[in-house]
This record gives structure tokens, C-alpha cells and sequence, in this order.
């Protein structure tokens, strides 16, 4: 026979204060947790909506990043022609480009933080259809003029629309702002390749391309041909994959998050098993009375096991409110591959909210199975005596 | 202070509560430590060594991984108050297979006798430092590196240029201790010029200047950036601390994420603590009775409740700095960050730690030690819990 859930109910809420204190310390503890995931739930969402899987990046042998690659024209003249790669119009879809880290001064960090520049021509804007221009104009070829992702725009002041960049041999107007959806496209700064590779002396020697292949088919077929040509010398990968690499940069903030949390947790579960003990010494003679009504020990066992899950259920739920204010909000984080910024969302999806809530039960299963045992075990008559 | 014994009885007395509140305020506050730990190592020391607070580092304004002329090293040693300017140049490259951690490894191109006047706490045999000076491939390893990939003295490796397209082939001629970085490999800049084309050679990434006095590191700090103002290429120039910085905002508003941290947790110990206080005045209003009839004062009273919760408190403070030390080295050899690769539990740390836990212990039994001191005798005597 099962002791009603109500009466565990009824007496979280007679208890109250208790109730709400070891519930909100639960929920502290999910809330960093959470914290941590949003993070990098959000960063992995805008690497992974980067990018286009027909599209295969070309960068020099034994280069881990487009910043470190060294791409020639001459090469590119060489795989301009290769079958495999999709046209538009006559032109092939192969973007040339230049990619550079310059530093800007930030609100929150007025020592700056590093942004990726890419120089590229007409052809890369047509590739990367995410991006759609949002205010302004697309810069003009042959001029110092720059467009910019909206995170970028957002988050430097010097980046926002009119405002003048000091790098390479002058200074370059903001003339218009894109919007890349979710992609890491937000959080670079885009501009002529013939004047950006100029301007630093490498009008031949480039950074990467990138290459669309006609369909799905092709692709790996065309990643095959480049890589094995010795001519080129080249490693081509999926642009996709390439952006998928990159989520590691969050690794030392989850590792740190991660170990955070599970301290805490092991504070809780005292806590909780604190509030369980006293939950269970308190009702002592009530525990002594279910017996007399017949109630078995498992049946106090699951009851009060159950009141610790219920506890540990209302900390969760607490913890995933205090952390949804986050969601949305924009934060960044340094990429180690691109040696630059990039912005994304905190973003506390529902399976993360799941995963708060369950690492709460898991707390108050932990903290709540002592105390029940210690209920189960008492002797009726015993219990029926204490004075508390 | 009479009370003392009468404060840790009543504090031991409910022997199962107090030890799992004396366990989980010592959890957060280990976090607590070492988080503040981090926090100290991070952003309130640094500049402790003289020779460390004499450096600068100057680099392209654009970004770190835009080069500067070579040349601007010779000007800027020119300039009053720098004894002496070091070339570093970042190479990249791979070693070996990329995809293994254990083969990322920091690898900087040096003019091996400036680098040695402006960094003199590297520590090496005399004899290592001069093959390393002498042979135009030759290498230096820390000693933590060379352990980690298993090389000797005598040994050759062979880096894959990326930025520096190429093999280069090094011979491993001195191995150095002494810096917190020792992690890191360093080789002659003339072997990397000579191997790139004429028109691409005679660039510098960064620039280590080592000023002369403590006075002149401000002077020399701007005079550096004055001086190429409206020159083609800007400079920036930090002190090392500063630049060591820089690379610490990369992982995103580190302080921000610490200090949340420190609220979430400091406000669990409080809630924690508070909860225990409760309980157990909740358990002994009538002993208040008894203690008020004896003559104690309500002050009193108020007194010894709070100054028990203290002690518990403290108790889980001690305990937490305990472990919290014997997480710092774990953190120290899992890190990333050469700041932490000598965290420890420093003294004023573990102090403010345990103040954190006294205050909380205080803060959080006054509320329940209020009531229980204002309950008249006659109701406290009556009550029946």
C-alpha cells in the first residue's frame, strides 16, 4: 500500500522556509550548471549553422586555419578548372580570399579583442547566400570600404555603420552591415581582396578558397581530387567541418563549468540530506502511527524518498527560471583556430532544461536515500516514544 | 569567551547534522578557495618579480598576427631607459601528428643572445646555452616539453612550417627550467629567414624589451608607441603581465564568469547555513528558557547561537581550505593558462576564505538566534517544538 504523495506535499509546504532554502540551494547549483551549457549549446549552434556541405575550403598542405594557410593565385588559376565545381553563369564557384586578425577596441574591452578580416571578391558574397545585407551597401572593389556581421557591428563601436577601421595602409569605412543568421559569418569583417592583399604586400600569396561543388555527389569525389593532387599540394575539407572543429574553443569554460557544478552538487546533496533528516526526525511519531496503520517500511521508504524528489524536482525547476533570463543574451568567446572573436547567444534549449532538472533529482535521489532508510528502519514503539 | 566550551558542546550535540553542514559548506567553500585562487593568480598578482615587471611587449597594433618591420627592434633600442630589445616571431607549423594534443606546442623563433639578455631567469648549463647560441639549427626545449615528448639533448625533431611553408629540421641543444613557461620550444630566427624568399624575411612578431629601472617602464611604455604613432605600422606595447593578459580575455568575460560563480556559491553556503541555524533553534527554544532563567541576558543569548553557527561554519571553512589546497594542484598540472601552473592556496587567500565562512555563519544564524533571544521565558519555558 502506497502513502499518498499529498501528504509529502503538504509537508514540503508546511515546512516552507526549509523547504524553499534547500530547494533554492539546489537551484543555484543547476542554475551554473545550466549556465555552462547555454554557452556552449549557443556556440556549437553558430558553428554548426556555418557553413554549406556542398562547399569544400582549400587551404595549404599541413594547415590547421585559413590564418596560418598560404594559398597562391597561381594555384588558384590551377583549380579554377577542375571538373566537379559548379558555375554561375560561366564564372566558377571559387571564392579567392585573404583572411587576417585585426584588433578592436570593445566596450567591455577596451584592450581589445581580436576579429577576423576576410578579403574576398563579388563571387565569395554570392556563395555564402547567409549572408543577407541588412543596412548599407556591399563595399566597392578598387576602395578602403568594409562590411560587417551584425555581431561585429553590435559589439565595437568603432564597427557600426560609418565609422572609419585603422589597418593596413589607411583607414576603411563601415559601408554597410550583413546578417548571417546564427552562422560565425556575424562576427567577421568583410572586404576587397585586391585592396586588403595589396595593402599587406600579398597581392599573390592569399590565405584559402572556397569551392562549391555542383552536388552532393561531387563533393567527395572533388575533396578526393584535390587532396591527391601533388601539383596543388593543397588539403581540402568540408567547410562544414571545418567550422565543427572549431567548437572546442568552449572546452575550458564547460571543463571549469562542469567541475563547478559537481562541487556544488556534493554541497547540496548534504544539504538536502540535512533537510531530509530533519524532515524525518520531526515526524518521528507520524512515522510510528503509518506503521500502527499497516503501512510497510517500503512504503515509508518510497514516501520519503519520493518528498526528497519532489524537494530536489522544485530546486531544479528553480534553477532552470533563474537561468532563462540568459537566453538570448550575446556573449563571446576567443577560437583558438581563427585566433579571433566570436559572438553567439546563450541559448537554454529544453533538452538542457531536462538535463538541469534531472541532475536535481539526481542530487535529492542521493541526499533523500539516507534519510528514508533511517525512516524505514525505525521501530514502531520506538518511534511512537520520541518526544520530537 | 567563558562560553566557548558551552558553545562547541551545543554545536557538537546533534553530531549527524553538524558534520553533513560542517561537509557542505566545506564543498562550496573549497570551490570558493579555489576559485579565488584563480581569481588572485588571474588578476592581483603577476607583477611580483622585478625582472618580470621590467619587461614590455610590443606588438603590431593591427593584431598580434600582423608582423612589424625588423628594423623597428634597432630603433627601439635606441630609445632612453631600454637596456635591451629581443626579435620573437610565432611560428605555427605542426610536429609531427596534428590530431594528438600532446604534439601542440608553443614554437618562437629567437635571437638566442638577445632573447637570453632580456629573459635572464632562464636557467641552463652554460655550456647548452652557448651550442644553442653557436648552431644555426639548433633548439631549446623547456623542461617540461622535452619530457612530454620524450627528447634529449642531441636529439633532432622536425617541424612542418604552415605560416613558414616547409620542413624544418632542428637539433635539440639546450633544455631550460626556471620560467613558469617551460612548456615552450625556441630556435634561431636566422634559420627562418634564410629559408624564406629575400622579399618576405626581416619581420618581427614581438618585440621583449627589458627597461633599465621601475620608473622608466611607464616612460619607455609610451614613448615605444609615440615613436611609430604615424609611421605605416602602428605599435602597441604592454607590460608582460598585460600582454599574458590578453590572451586570458580569449576564453570570453572571464571575470565576469568567476565572480557569478563566487555569488552563486557564497549565497549557497548562506542558505545552507541558515537552514541548519534554524533547525537547530528551532529544537532547543525551551534551553533558551532555561539559560534566560539562569540570568543569561537576551544579548547573551543572541551571542552564543550566532558565535555556534560560526563555529560549525568555520569548521567546514577549515576544511574546505584543506581540500581546496589539494585542488590546486590538480588544476596546476591540467592547465592551460601559464598563471595557473603554479596555483596554490596562498595565506591571504585561505584567510579570506575562512573570513567568507565566519561572516556567512554570523549573517546567517541571526535572523533564528533573534527570535530565540527575544522569546519570553515564560514561552520558551512552555514551547513544545
Amino acid at each position: 500500500m502506497k502513502i499518498p504523495i499529498t501528504y509529502n506535499m503538504r509537508n514540503l509546504v508546511e515546512r516552507r522556509g526549509t523547504t524553499i532554502m534547500t530547494a533554492l540551494g539546489i537551484g543555484l547549483t543547476v542554475s551554473v550548471l545550466l549556465a555552462v551549457l547555454a554557452l556552449v549549446n549557443g556556440l556549437q549552434t553558430a558553428f554548426k549553422s556555418s557553413g554549406n556541405p556542398l562547399h569544400v575550403l582549400v587551404m595549404r598542405k599541413g594547415s590547421t586555419s585559413e590564418l596560418v594557410s598560404n594559398f597562391t593565385r597561381q594555384q588558384y588559376n590551377d583549380l579554377k578548372f577542375k571538373p566537379g565545381i559548379a558555375r554561375r553563369g560561366e564564372e566558377p564557384m571559387v571564392s579567392l580570399e585573404m583572411v587576417m586578425v585585426i584588433n578592436l577596441p570593445r566596450i567591455d574591452a577596451p584592450e581589445g579583442a581580436n576579429v577576423t578580416l576576410r578579403g574576398l571578391s563579388p563571387i565569395g558574397f554570392a556563395m555564402r547566400e547567409e549572408l543577407k545585407l541588412r543596412t548599407g551597401r556591399l563595399f566597392q572593389e578598387g576602395r578602403r570600404e568594409v562590411v560587417v556581421g551584425k555581431a561585429i557591428a553590435e559589439r565595437f563601436p568603432d564597427a557600426r555603420l560609418g565609422g572609419m577601421l585603422k589597418f593596413g595602409r589607411g583607414t576603411w569605412e563601415v559601408v554597410g552591415i550583413l546578417d548571417g543568421g546564427q552562422s560565425a559569418f556575424n562576427s567577421e569583417i568583410f572586404a576587397d581582396l585586391n585592396q586588403v592583399s595589396s595593402d599587406y604586400n600579398r597581392s599573390e600569396v592569399l590565405s584559402s578558397a572556397l569551392v562549391r561543388a555542383t552536388d552532393s555527389v561531387a563533393v567527395q569525389a572533388l575533396i578526393n581530387d584535390l587532396s591527391a593532387d601533388t601539383r596543388l599540394n593543397v588539403k581540402a575539407i568540408l567547410e562544414k567541418e571545418y567550422f565543427e572543429s572549431q567548437t572546442d574553443s568552449a572546452a575550458p569554460i564547460q571543463f571549469l563549468g562542469i567541475f563547478v557544478s559537481i562541487i556544488m552538487a556534493v554541497g547540496s546533496c548534504f544539504a538536502a540530506m540535512n533537510t531530509m533528516y530533519a524532515a524525518v526526525a520531526r515526524r518521528s511519531k507520524e512515522i510510528g502511527t503509518l506503521r500502527v496503520l499497516g503501512f510497510s517500511r517500503g512504503s515509508i521508504l518510497a514516501s520519503f524518498f519520493l518528498e526528497a524528489l519532489a524537494l530536489s524536482a522544485l530546486g531544479g525547476i528553480l534553477g532552470v527560471v533563474l537561468v532563462l533570463p540568459l537566453n538570448n543574451i550575446t556573449t563571446g568567446i576567443g577560437s583558438f583556430v581563427t585566433f579571433s572573436e566570436i559572438a553567439f547567444n546563450f541559448e537554454v534549449s529544453p533538452p538542457i532544461m531536462a538535463a538541469g532538472v534531472g541532475f536535481a533529482l539526481i542530487v535529492g535521489a542521493l541526499g533523500g536515500l539516507f534519510p528514508a532508510g533511517n525512516a524505514a528502519r525505525k521501530e514502531i514503539l520506538v518511534a511512537l516514544k520520541e518526544s520530537e | 569567551m567563558r562560553y566557548l566550551s558551552l558553545i562547541a558542546k551545543n554545536a557538537l550535540r546533534n553530531k549527524r547534522r553538524s558534520i553533513l553542514t560542517i561537509c557542505s559548506i566545506a564543498a562550496s567553500l573549497c570551490l570558493l578557495g579555489v576559485l579565488f585562487a584563480i581569481y588572485n593568480a588571474f588578476y592581483l598578482s603577476g607583477d611580483d618579480s622585478d625582472a618580470k615587471s621590467l619587461r614590455l611587449v610590443t606588438r603590431n597594433k593591427v593584431s598580434l598576427t600582423v608582423p612589424m618591420p625588423y628594423y623597428y627592434g634597432a630603433q627601439i633600442g635606441g630609445i632612453p631607459g631600454v637596456k635591451a630589445v629581443a626579435v620573437s616571431q610565432w611560428f605555427g607549423g605542426t610536429y609531427k601528428d596534428e590530431r594528438d594534443q600532446n604534439n601542440f606546442f608553443a614554437r618562437f623563433a629567437v635571437e638566442p643572445e638577445a632573447w637570453f639578455q632580456v629573459r635572464p631567469d632562464f636557467v641552463l648549463p652554460e655550456e647548452q646555452k652557448k651550442a644553442f647560441i653557436a648552431e644555426r639549427t639548433a633548439c631549446m626545449l623547456g623542461k617540461r616539453l622535452a619530457d612530454r615528448l620524450a627528447v634529449k639533448v642531441g636529439d633532432r625533431l622536425t617541424l612542418k612550417g604552415d605560416i613558414f611553408p616547409g620542413d624544418y629540421e632542428f637539433t635539440v641543444r639546450a633544455i631550460y627550467t626556471g620560467v613558469e613557461d617551460d612548456e615552450t620550444m625556441f630556435f634561431q630566427l636566422k634559420y627562418l629567414f634564410e629559408s624564406l624568399p629575400a622579399g618576405r624575411r626581416d619581420f618581427a612578431g614581438t618585440f621583449t624589451i627589458l627597461v633599465d629601472s621601475l620608473e622608466n617602464v611607464e616612460k619607455v611604455q609610451r614613448a615605444v608607441d609615440a615613436r611609430y604613432e604615424n609611421a605605416s605600422v602602428q605599435t602597441r606595447t604592454e607590460t608582460e603581465s598585460q600582454f599574458a593578459m590578453s590572451f586570458l580575455s580569449f576564453l570570453g568575460n572571464v571575470k565576469l564568469f568567476l565572480l557569478s560563480i563566487c555569488g552563486a556559491v557564497t549565497f549557497t553556503i548562506l542558505l545552507v547555513s541558515a537552514n541548519t541555524m534554524a533547525m537547530s533553534v528551532r529544537e532547543r527554544v525551551r534551553e533558551v528558557g532555561v539559560l534566560k532563567t539562569l540570568g543569561f541576558s537576551s544579548g547573551a543569548v543572541l551571542w552564543i547561537i550566532m558565535a555556534e553557527a560560526a563555529f560549525i561554519s568555520l569548521l567546514g571553512g577549515v576544511l574546505g581550505c584543506l581540500l581546496a589546497s589539494v585542488l590546486c594542484i590538480g588544476v596546476r598540472s591540467a592547465s592551460f593558462f601559464q598563471q595557473l601552473r603554479n596555483l596554490s592556496l596562498e595565506p591571504h587567500v585561505a584567510l579570506v576564505c575562512l573570513g567568507v565562512a565566519a561572516v556567512i555563519g554570523l549573517v546567517s544564524s541571526y535572523i533564528p538566534a533573534r527570535a530565540a533571544a527575544r522569546t519570553g521565558i515564560l514561552d520558551a519555558l512552555r514551547y513544545t517544538g
